[in-house]
C-alpha cells in the first residue's frame, strides 16, 4: 500500500472553531455540537445559519461553532430565533437549549414558537438537571432522582412530575418534525445525526417547525463517570423518555425517507 | 401633502411603516393594540413581518433578535407589558443592536386601569431592567410630533446602536387629531457590518451580552458610558414656550406638557411672566435650558401625571436656587387646565423659598381635596 | 497482515474521558499514563495500534472531536516490518 491509498475516515468538521469546549470530559453538549457542525457542513449551509444560544452550559456554544451566532436570554431562544428567521426568511435558523432553558424558564416561548409553525430548529438538551448552576432539579429530573436541590430525590407530591418535551410539542398542529434521540452509544449517535439533518433539511424546504431532543449525560453533576454515566443513561433515562419520533407531518416524511 | 385626522396609535404605526420597518413583533394590550392591529393588515400587505407574539416577553426577544439582523424593527406596549419587556430591553441595550420601543403609559401600579398616564417616567428614564443603561427616550405632544419622532426614532437607534422609546400616554394613543405623514422611505434589507447575517465569504459574527470577563464588561460599560456622553451633548430636545423673559416656568412633558401650555397661556393674558418647558428628550434630559432658567427663574411648576417622577429630576438640576412647585393627577386621572391655573396662582403667590422641593404640599392638598376617604 | 488503520488523537481537545477506550470494539485505545497534556489530562493514545480496523466509532462517540481516523497503512509501518 502506498500513501495515497490512506482515506481519511473521519476528521474535525470545519463548522467547528480550534477552541477547546469548557464542558466537563465525556459530556455529549460536545457530541451535539460536532453532529450539528457535520451536518451544515454536508449541506453546505454553514455560511447560511445562525445558532441561538441559551443561558445553561451551552451559554458559550458560540464560541465552538464557526458560524454567526446570538446568544438569547434565559428560555427566549425559541422567541430570539423567531425574530431573526421572520427577518431573514432565507438563513437557518436554530437554538441550541437545555431543559432549564427550554422546559422550564422558556417553556411558554417554546411552545407558542412550535404552535406557530415557525420555520426555525430546535435542539433540546435532557440531562435532567441544571448543569451549569451546578445540578439543580429541572424540568426533567427523573422521580426519585437526587440532585442539589432534591437531595433527597424528586417527590413528585411535593415537586411534580418530569416534562416528556417531545411527546408534549408533538400534540400542536403547528409543529412537522418532533422527535427524540439519545447520544449514549455510536448507533444512537448516528440516529441523531440523521435527524438533525431531517430538521434541517425541513426548514430549509419551509416545512415548519422542527425540534431534536436529545437524551444527554451529565458526569460531573450525576457524580459518574462518562461510561457510567451513559449506562446510567441507558437504565434510567431511556425507560422514561424513549427515543422515537413523535411527530412527522406528510411532507416531513418525504424529507426523512430522503434523509435516509 | 394634506393633513389628515389620524389616531396617535395608527399614527405611530404607519409612520415607522414609512420609516422603513422591516419588522414588528408585539402583543395586545389596551392603550396601545390599535398599533398592533393596524401592523397586522399593513406589514403583511407590504411583504413585511408582522408577528403577534405569545406575551411581551416574546414579542421583545422577537425584537432582540431581529435587532442583531441590524434592520428596522420595533415593538409597542403599555406599562404592565413594557415591565415585562425590561428583562429584553436590557439585554438589547447589552449587545449594543437597536430597537425602537413605543409605550403607551396607562394609570398603574399593578394592573392599574387602562386611562391615561405618565406613571413609568422613572421605569422608562431611569432605568427598569437590571445593569446599568440609558435609553433614548422621546415624549411627543401632539399626533404630529409621535409621526415626527417615530422617524427620528429609527434614524437615533441606528446611529447610536441603542434602544429608543417613544413614551407617550393613553391619551395621545387614542386622540385622533390632524396631522401630515412622512413619505415613503425605502426599506433597507442590507444589515450592517456588526449585524449577523450569514453569507458566503465572510468571517462568522457572533453578537452576545455577556461579559465573563469582569475587566472586559468594565471596559464595554466605559465605551457604553462615552457613548452616553455623546448622546447627552447632541440628541437633546425641548420645546420652550415664552421662556425669555419668563419670571416663572412650568415643566411638563407629553399630554401634561399640551394642558400646561393652555394654563401657561391664560397666565400670560393676567399679565403674568410665564413660560413652559416642554422636554421632547426626556433621555437625555434638557439639563443645560433648564439650569440656565434656574438663574433667572422665580420659581418653577412641574405637572405631571404622576407622583412627581420627573419632579425630581427638575429639583436636582434647580439646586435650590428656586422653589419647584408641583402639581400631579395619578391612577390615570388627566388634569385640567384650570387645575394649572390654579397652581400657577398659588406658585405666583407663594412665600416659599428656594429649597422647597412641592411634593409634600402638593400630597397634603391631594388628600384634603380629593383623597378624602382613602 | 498490517492494521486497517489508524486514529489520531488531539491533545488539544482530548479530555480523557474514556468513552473512546470504552466503545472501541478493537480495545486499541487507552489513556497514556506516561504524560500529560497541556490541559493536565492523560490524553487516550493507541495501546494496540495493530488492532485497529478503522472503524472510526471512537471519533463519532468523542464529544470533543478529538479524533482523526485514517484508512490505510500507517505510515511508517512497512519500516518496522511485520514479514
Amino acid at each position: 500500500m502506498t500513501d495515497t491509498d490512506v482515506k481519511v475516515v473521519y476528521q474535525r468538521p470545519i463548522g467547528l472553531t480550534d477552541v477547546t469546549t469548557h464542558y466537563c470530559p465525556g459530556c455529549t453538549h460536545g457530541v451535539a455540537h460536532r453532529l450539528i457542525a457535520e451536518v451544515l457542513e454536508e449541506m453546505g449551509e454553514l455560511r447560511n445559519t445562525i445558532g441561538v444560544a441559551p443561558v445553561g452550559c451551552a451559554v458559550f456554544a458560540y464560541n465552538y461553532f464557526d458560524f454567526d451566532f446570538v446568544e438569547a436570554a434565559h428560555g427566549r431562544a425559541p422567541a430570539m430565533a423567531t425574530g431573526i428567521k421572520r427577518t431573514l426568511p432565507d438563513r437557518l435558523v436554530f437554538t441550541y437549549q437545555g431543559d432549564g432553558d427550554l422546559a422550564s424558564m422558556g417553556m411558554g416561548e417554546t411552545v407558542a414558537a412550535a404552535a406557530r409553525g415557525e420555520q426555525i430548529t430546535i435542539f433540546f438538551i435532557n440531562n435532567t438537571n441544571y448543569g451549569m448552576t451546578g445540578g439543580q432539579m429541572a424540568p426533567t429530573t427523573l422521580p426519585g432522582q437526587k440532585t442539589s436541590s432534591s437531595p433527597l430525590g424528586r417527590d413528585v407530591e411535593t415537586q411534580g412530575y418530569p416534562i416528556r418535551t417531545a411527546e408534549m410539542l408533538a400534540t400542536l398542529d403547528g409543529a412537522s418534525y418532533v422527535v427524540r434521540r439519545s447520544l449514549h452509544d455510536a448507533r444512537s449517535i448516528r440516529n441523531a445525526k440523521r435527524a438533525i439533518r431531517t430538521a434541517f433539511e425541513i426548514q430549509k424546504a419551509g416545512l415548519g417547525f422542527s425540534m431534536v431532543e436529545f437524551l444527554s449525560i451529565c458526569p460531573t453533576n450525576w457524580g459518574l463517570n462518562a461510561p457510567k454515566s451513559r449506562e446510567w443513561l441507558k437504565d434510567h433515562m431511556l425507560p422514561y423518555y424513549p427515543v422515537g419520533d413523535f411527530k412527522v407531518s406528510e411532507e416531513a416524511e418525504r424529507v426523512m425517507k430522503e434523509v435516509r | 401633502m394634506a393633513k389628515e385626522m389620524i389616531k396617535g396609535n395608527v399614527a405611530v404605526a404607519e409612520a415607522a411603516v414609512r420609516a422603513g420597518l422591516v419588522s414588528y413583533f408585539g402583543y395586545p394590550i389596551t392603550p396601545q393594540t390599535e398599533l398592533l392591529e393596524y401592523l397586522s393588515a399593513r406589514m403583511p400587505e407590504l411583504g413585511r413581518a408582522f408577528v403577534q407574539a405569545e406575551s411581551e416577553l416574546g414579542a421583545i426577544n422577537m425584537v432582540y433578535g431581529a435587532a442583531c439582523t441590524g434592520l428596522r424593527t420595533m415593538s409597542s406596549s403599555s406599562s404592565p407589558g413594557v415591565s415585562l419587556m425590561c428583562e429584553g430591553i436590557s439585554y438589547i441595550y447589552g449587545t449594543e443592536v437597536p430597537a425602537v420601543l413605543v409605550d403607551v403609559m396607562r394609570g398603574g401600579p399593578g394592573l392599574g386601569n387602562i386611562s391615561p398616564s405618565q406613571a413609568d417616567y422613572t421605569q422608562v428614564v431611569h432605568g427598569g431592567g437590571h445593569g446599568e443603561y440609558h435609553l433614548i427616550v422621546l415624549a411627543p405632544a401632539s399626533v404630529q410630533e409621535a409621526i415626527d419622532l417615530t422617524g427620528e426614532a429609527f434614524y437615533l437607534a441606528e446611529k447610536y446602536r441603542t434602544v429608543v422609546v417613544i413614551l407617550m400616554d393613553g391619551f395621545l394613543g387614542q386622540m385622533m387629531e390632524p396631522a401630515v405623514l412622512p413619505p415613503f422611505k425605502p426599506v433597507n434589507m442590507e444589515s450592517p457590518d456588526y449585524a449577523v447575517a450569514p453569507k458566503e465569504g465572510r468571517e462568522k459574527r457572533f453578537l452576545t451580552s455577556i461579559n465573563i470577563d469582569a475587566p472586559t464588561q468594565e471596559r464595554l460599560n466605559i465605551r457604553q458610558m462615552s457613548k452616553w456622553e455623546e448622546i447627552t451633548r447632541n440628541e437633546v430636545r425641548y420645546q420652550g414656550y415664552y421662556l425669555d423673559d419668563a419670571e416663572y416656568v412650568v415643566v411638563g412633558f407629553g399630554t401634561c406638557g399640551r394642558i400646561a401650555l393652555t394654563a401657561v397661556r391664560e397666565a400670560r393674558e393676567k399679565g403674568i411672566k410665564i413660560g413652559l418647558l416642554r422636554p421632547v428628550s426626556l433621555s437625555p434630559y434638557p439639563t443645560e435650558v433648564l439650569d440656565k432658567l434656574a438663574e433667572q427663574a422665580k420659581g418653577f411648576l412641574v405637572v405631571e401625571m404622576n407622583n412627581g417622577q420627573m419632579l425630581d429630576d427638575v429639583v436636582s438640576i434647580v439646586a435650590r436656587r428656586a422653589p419647584v412647585h408641583f402639581y400631579g393627577r395619578m391612577g390615570g386621572m388627566v388634569p385640567y387646565p384650570d387645575e394649572i391655573s390654579q397652581a400657577i396662582d398659588e406658585m405666583v403667590n407663594s412665600d416659599a423659598g428656594p429649597e422647597l422641593d412641592g411634593r409634600a404640599k402638593w400630597l397634603e392638598l391631594m388628600r384634603e381635596t380629593i383623597g378624602q376617604g382613602a | 497482515m498490517p492494521p486497517k488503520g489508524w486514529v489520531e488523537i488531539n491533545d488539544l481537545y482530548c479530555k480523557a474521558c474514556e468513552t473512546c477506550i470504552a466503545d472501541c470494539p478493537q480495545k486499541v485505545l487507552a489513556l497514556d499514563m506516561s504524560r500529560l497534556s497541556i490541559k493536565g489530562y492523560h490524553p487516550a493514545y493507541m495501546a494496540h495500534p495493530e488492532k485497529c480496523i478503522a472503524c472510526g466509532i471512537c471519533a463519532t462517540v468523542c464529544p470533543d472531536a478529538a479524533i482523526t481516523v485514517y484508512r490505510g497503512t500507517p505510515p511508517g509501518f512497512e519500516e518496522k516490518g511485520t514479514e
